[in-house]
């Protein structure tokens, strides 16, 4: 009783802590919008800018307001799933968010369905021979990988996979889509590349916690007493590793929203993240601001899942 | 113990010439980095053009040495700044409590926001010139510097000779800067090599989506993303460019990995 009490106080502070961190986030967002030189009336209107057409242009998007309130305003239209207009189409930025939304969400979950189990089975492998060539291999492979910017990973693929072999488009247009064997030629290279990067962290990050707890010496105990190796790394090393592994995950998964980024730029795929390039492009502040809320809140929800995994598996915390 | 060493080898070759050809590049380079030297464009290796043209025709092993000058050098001042700053509130905030609450809470908004994104939000607002570049990697990798050399201060300040130090009547900021500090070089090096290459590869995501490095300067990543439509013929301006920065990260993170028995590359 006490002790479930506990844990659930523990999970309410972070999540409550993972909100406020959010909030500042939002106030950090709003302010670097200050330091654009001008303001969105002047942007919108250009060379026609007289000093009334501003004026009146400024007071129906309430840019008259000081800042404090502007804030405000705008926090509430987040939360209420009105972030504004774009100031470049003109057009409610939900609505042109929505549908590319969806399109990254399909992408990246994927990318996780393909690149989890890759990971875990590797990273656990390497774990247990650790020391060995396969651990070797796999150790300067991994290392390639998370040091390599994510465009090579994709432009090479690209090299081969679309212009040598021919196999798959280059490009990946969801127009066409209308089989599943069509879904998976144009999914397969994205995933693929934004795979290898998330990839190689959760492998590096599964293989440690892995070490960690297969050096411990309640595992060497076990050895001693003659458990098999593979109830020892099953029922006693992996059991204590959850944890660790499950943060690994969430965190690696987070890597994935930078990835995602240059990854939708190459292939030309409809999704959130090129709309943003393409707002940073045209200086559309409203639109870059939206993006960003999303992408950092969806890093928070990783991040505090993965304390929460974290606090849940571990048993000192659950029978205190 | 030969494949750590091979490995070690590898490395460093890697960022030495890397550093060489930052350093010294320009002068090596057979052309004038905005001359149109071939008719043809992304042309293949040649005799006249090692790594062959680029999109106007201008010969790619120039601007590849050049380019390199300037991931080298804004991917160094940025780690500079941020080491420099993390560092110094990381050994603050490791000497008190509130400033400890104050910071921490701080620096973890900026480490809430992808930095990618991070980068895109100040870029929309300020423009991409270098200072500002360098300025905004400086920010987003400020966090880490700052993390790690708390945890590594509050270690060492755990030990036994900083008790007796402290017990002799030595002030905070000889305890700090005299003995906690010098035991913390060698981990701080070798996380200043990993932020550096964090850097570069952010520096180079920015440039190639086109909103890094602004012509007529370039960087690695401005290379491989105005050769981009070479990418349809194999051209190597597109390839090289790209191999060059790869050489010099991949470089550096191996030369960290096997000298620091290789536990922290995934940051």
């Amino acid at each position: 009783m006490t002790a479930s009490l506990w844990v659930t106080r523990l999970i309410a502070g972070r999540i409550a802590s993972a909100v406020f961190t959010l909030f500042l986030v939002s106030l950090a967002v709003f302010a670097v919008s200050l330091l654009m030189g001008g303001d969105a009336a002047e942007a919108i209107l250009g060379q026609s800018a007289t000093p009334e057409a501003l004026a009146g242009l400024r007071a129906s998007m309430h840019l008259d307001q000081p800042a404090p309130q502007r804030y405000l305003g705008w926090l509430i239209g987040l939360l209420h799933g009105d972030p504004g207009t774009s100031l470049v189409t003109g057009r409610p930025i939900g609505g042109m968010i929505a549908p590319r939304l969806a399109n990254s969400l399909l992408l990246a979950g994927l990318t996780a369905l393909v690149s989890v189990p890759v990971a875990l089975t590797l990273g656990i492998l390497a774990a247990v021979k650790r020391g060995g060539t396969f651990d070797r291999v796999v150790g300067i492979a991994t290392i390639g990988i998370v040091s390599v910017p994510e465009f090579l990973i994709a432009t090479v693929a690209v090299l081969i996979f679309a212009v040598t072999l021919h196999w798959l488009p280059a490009l990946s247009s969801l127009r066409d889509v209308d089989s599943i064997y069509e879904l998976l030629r144009v999914f397969a290279l994205p995933v693929m590349s934004l795979a290898c990067v998330t990839v190689a962290q959760m492998i590096r990050m599964t293989r440690a916690a892995v070490c960690d707890a297969l050096t411990s010496s309640y595992v060497e105990a076990a050895r001693l007493k003659g458990v098999p190796p593979r109830r020892l790394v099953l029922g006693h090393a992996l059991p204590n590793a959850i944890g660790p592994i499950a943060n690994a995950v969430a965190l690696s998964l987070s890597a994935l929203l930078g990835g995602v980024i240059v990854i939708e730029v190459i292939f030309n795929y409809p999704g959130v993240a090129r709309l943003m390039v393409d707002a940073v492009a045209t200086r559309d502040m409203p639109l870059v601001q939206t993006v960003a809320m999303i992408f950092s809140a969806s890093y928070l929800v990783l991040v505090t899942t993965a304390d929460i995994v974290a606090i849940l598996a571990n048993p000192r915390l659950r029978h205190q | 113990m030969r494949r750590p060493r091979i490995a070690l080898a590898v490395g460093a070759t890697l960022v030495g010439a890397a550093l060489l050809s930052a350093l010294v590049g320009p002068l090596l380079a057979p052309h004038s980095i905005g001359a149109v030297v071939d008719l043809d464009v992304f042309s293949p290796s040649s005799a006249a053009f090692p790594l062959g043209t680029d999109y106007l025709g201008r010969d790619v092993l120039s601007r590849v040495l050049t380019a390199t000058r300037y991931t080298v050098f804004i991917s160094f001042v940025a780690t500079m700044i941020a080491a420099s700053v993390g560092i110094f509130f990381g050994l603050a905030a490791a000497s008190g409590s509130w400033l400890d609450m104050v910071l921490s809470r701080l620096f973890d908004i900026v480490i809430a926001i992808p930095s990618l994104m991070f980068g895109l939000v100040v870029i929309t607002s300020l423009g991409a010139s270098i200072p500002v570049l360098i300025g905004t990697l400086a920010v987003v990798y400020t966090p880490g510097a700052f993390r790690t050399a708390r945890a590594l201060a509050l270690n060492v300040a755990a030990l036994d000779f900083i008790t007796v130090a402290r017990s002799r009547g030595e002030g905070l900021s000889y305890i700090v800067l005299r003995e906690i500090l010098p035991n913390l070089i060698g981990p701080l090096a070798a996380d200043f090599g990993l932020r550096f290459v964090f850097v570069a590869l952010l520096l180079s995501g920015l440039s190639f989506l086109g909103l890094g490095v602004q012509p007529p300067y370039a960087d690695l990543g401005a290379l491989v993303r105005e050769n981009i439509a070479g990418l349809g013929f194999g051209a190597p301006a597109v390839l090289f460019p790209a191999l060059a920065l790869a050489s010099l990260t991949v470089g550096l993170n191996l030369t960290i990995d096997t000298l620091t028995g290789g536990r922290k590359a995934t940051r």
